[in-house]
């Protein structure tokens, strides 16, 4: 399988705190792909390495063929990996439609000029867009369709946000999610649509998907291969079964066994 | 896959709230809800007509010289706010320097159309190149503060904005870093005089009413043009921006260049009033630049609500309106009583208390003056400001002392303290605190306030500002923004 997403002996510090280092990691187009770790291992910082919020110390990230290094974080999104936030990051005062529609932006083209003038490209354009946002808030059945398109996005509930922010990243074209804790804060029925919609996306929507994720029934749901990072470093790789049952990755959760009993 | 017809598996995407959502929604009942409905129908590019129409009505209707003034000043205020809507309301980016693009705009034309520099060029071509020169200009100040935010990027364009006014103000002997010889180039604190009118293609625009329809038609055109900006890409791009600008750089929009953008429309259309402004008032002196101004257009976008377009026209005719309305005094009194007793009636529940409140203020005053013109009767020897009904009842209500200025300076200290005390108070002593309170008001007005317009109307509209901003902080027609939920 060919690799989407590779990184390269990435290693990225704060000041002494050496978040990431030396990872190495490989994304095939088609995987959904798990990062598990406690609180502070460094997956978000991973994220943020991937979409440009940060430049790694060394190290190189590679997508599609092609370094991502020195690119700013629109430039990568309009490559094809789009995100979603652990703290949810939504344009909360436009509408649901707009959220979606604002995404758009990358790879469409009408500028100031052919927005006052209306040219029949930019209202073909126009057009495209709204189509292509009702289709992916479409993908959520009923929770996001009807008048909820124009309600601003501050009135939906919480897991209708984690919604919108999944099709918002999806309105960018993007070969690549990044869904950093998609059912964080969803009940047990939410959680379990979560999976079931990660799976969609990938046999449905075509996406290769990254997530982030600490609802292990989740993570043993949807993953085809698992990544457990603690202190910035992948202690371990493979299957479900192969992690969950590293001793490292018990470790990490769980503390040493002197230590439990202590 | 679970069964979807089995009531105790969860649905994918099935949400009773949504498919019940016409039931749920409440409406007013009775003519207000069918008069909100049908408003809510009409298309806002159809109140943006309307308000074309009733403008282009104001020459025809009126002859008066001051009126069409006043107009004229409205469509300028409202085309700044219009340009600062899309730096501050649009974009999100605290521009406090905005008010120097203007004042570049109306030099650039100054320095092109007039005696100054002997270039006397055509209207049609100088204003493009005012508008291209101020929208570069926009673009320089943005580059180097685009990477700050919120305050930090305030500073710096208030500091721009110094900067402009001092620079013009002392421009007449400039050299190149002393290199040449120093050159005339602003004219100083004299300004540039004799500015050439609008004059194009052997049309010339001279009256104060060509003037009115030039800036109206002007005006229109940028509503449009913004109008249509803000509902497509780059709109939603810069409101996305204003919303929270790291999603929206990781969900593609590139950031900077769209504040650039923002920046430069911003000036560009400030750029362009500025042109109106020195051609109608043929004489540019950069203290019209300053802060007052900036001031002046930023009470507009905010009590119009910052973002909507229809708040921009409101805010502008509010704020301008008033400032021209309470320059005569017996204007500024109906507007003083007025605002008194619609805020009672607003405020004041229930009825009975509103009716108990000002029957109650009615007999005081009476009871007042009756007992004053007894006692001393110099005390009522005063004018009223206002005449009519208003003035001959409020000479019999009002203690008017032959010399007001000491009594009145006291007593507005009184009132100050008085109002700070009744918002202290509750219930029924509130009310009843409220009364001498009122009458206090009244006194303070018609004795030291009505008779020095210059200051009070400054006093007022600021009081105003600050009732309409308390009863709708998102401004009139502004929604409510919501930061953090």
């Amino acid at each position: 399988m060919a690799a989407l997403l590779e990184l390269r002996q990435v290693s990225k510090s704060f000041g002494g705190l050496r978040c990431i280092q030396e990872l190495d990691l490989h994304v095939g187009e088609g995987e959904v792909v798990s990062v598990i770790g406690p609180n502070g291992a460094g997956k978000t910082t991973l994220f943020n390495l991937v979409t440009g919020v940060y430049a790694p110390d060394s190290g190189d990230i590679v997508f599609a063929g092609d370094s991502l290094l020195g690119l700013e974080p629109h430039e990568i999104t309009a490559r094809g990996i789009a995100r979603t936030f652990q703290t949810l990051r939504l344009f909360l005062n436009m509408t649901v439609k707009e959220n979606v529609m604002a995404a758009a932006h990358s790879h469409t083209r009408a500028g100031i000029l052919r927005s006052v003038l209306r040219t029949p490209g930019m209202r073909r354009e126009e057009r495209e867009i709204e189509k292509l946002a009702e289709e992916r808030l479409s993908f959520f059945g009923q929770r996001l369709m009807g008048y909820r398109w124009d309600q601003p996005a501050y009135s939906l509930s919480y897991a209708n946000r984690r919604r919108l922010e999944i099709a918002r990243a999806t309105a960018t074209n993007a070969k690549l999610l990044l869904l950093d804790e998609p059912a964080a804060g969803m009940n047990p029925v939410e959680t379990h649509e979560i999976a079931e919609l990660i799976g969609r996306l990938r046999d449905d929507g075509g996406y290769t998907i990254l997530v982030i994720e600490h609802d292990m029934h989740v993570v043993e749901g949807i993953s085809d291969r698992v990544v457990a990072l603690d202190h910035g470093v992948k202690i371990a790789e493979g299957t479900f079964d192969q992690v969950a049952t590293d001793p490292r990755v018990v470790e990490a959760y769980l503390g040493t066994k002197a230590a439990a009993t202590k | 896959m679970t069964e979807p017809t089995d009531p105790n598996t969860p649905r994918v995407g099935v949400d009773e709230w949504v498919a019940s959502h016409e039931g749920r929604r409440s409406r007013r009942s009775g003519l207000l809800g069918v008069v909100e409905r049908e408003l809510g129908r009409v298309p806002p590019a159809a109140f943006y007509l309307g308000f074309g129409v009733i403008a282009a009505l104001v020459p025809v209707l009126t002859s008066n010289g001051y009126t069409i003034r006043v107009g004229f000043d409205t469509l300028l205020y409202m085309l700044l706010a219009l340009g600062l809507n899309i730096t501050v309301g649009y974009a999100g980016l605290l521009d406090l320097g905005y008010i120097a693009f203007y004042g570049f705009g109306a030099y650039g034309y100054a320095m092109l159309a007039s005696p100054k520099f002997g270039l006397h060029w055509d209207t049609l071509a100088v204003i493009p190149i005012v508008i291209v020169a101020t929208a570069i200009l926009g673009l320089l100040v943005a580059l180097p503060s685009r990477r700050l935010l919120g305050d930090y990027l305030a500073i710096v364009t208030l500091f721009f904005g110094q900067l402009f006014v001092t620079v013009y103000q002392n421009g007449e002997a400039m050299s190149a870093l002393g290199f040449t010889r120093k050159y005339d180039v602003t004219g100083g604190p004299n300004g540039i005089p004799n500015i050439d009118n609008f004059n194009t293609l052997g049309f010339h625009v001279g009256s104060l009413q060509a003037y009115y329809y030039v800036a109206l038609g002007v005006f229109l055109v940028v509503l449009l043009a913004v109008y249509l900006v803000d509902r497509s890409r780059t709109g939603r791009a810069w409101k996305s921006l204003r919303e929270d600008p790291l999603a929206a750089e990781l969900m593609g929009i590139p950031v900077n260049r769209l504040k650039l953008v923002a920046f430069a429309c911003g000036a560009g259309i400030a750029g362009l009033a500025g042109t109106m402004f020195a051609a109608l008032n043929t004489a540019v002196f950069a203290a019209d630049f300053d802060t007052p101004t900036l001031i002046i257009v930023y009470a507009m976008l905010i009590l119009g609500g910052a973002g909507s377009i229809g708040g921009v026209i409101l805010g502008a005719v509010v704020v301008n309106v008033s400032l021209e309305v309470l320059r005569t005094p017996s204007h500024a009194t109906w507007v003083f009583y007025v605002l008194i007793a619609a805020t009672l009636v607003a405020k004041m529940r229930p009825w009975r208390w509103l009716a108990a409140v000002v029957a109650g203020t009615a007999a005081f005053g009476f009871a007042a003056h009756a007992i004053v013109s007894a006692a001393w009767p110099r005390g009522v020897h005063g004018q009223a400001v206002v005449g009519g009904v208003l003035g001959s009842g409020l000479r019999h209500w009002v203690v008017l002392p032959a010399n007001p200025l000491t009594i009145g300076n006291v007593a507005f200290v009184l009132l100050i303290l008085a109002v700070l005390g009744v918002t202290l108070l509750h219930g029924w002593v509130q009310r009843l605190a409220l009364i001498p309170t009122l009458y206090l008001a009244a006194f303070v007005w018609e004795n030291r306030l009505a008779v020095e317009p210059s200051v009070t109307r400054l006093i007022l509209v600021g009081v105003i500002l600050i009732v309409l901003m308390n009863a709708r902080p998102q401004g009139l027609l502004g929604t409510s923004r919501v930061e953090i939920v």
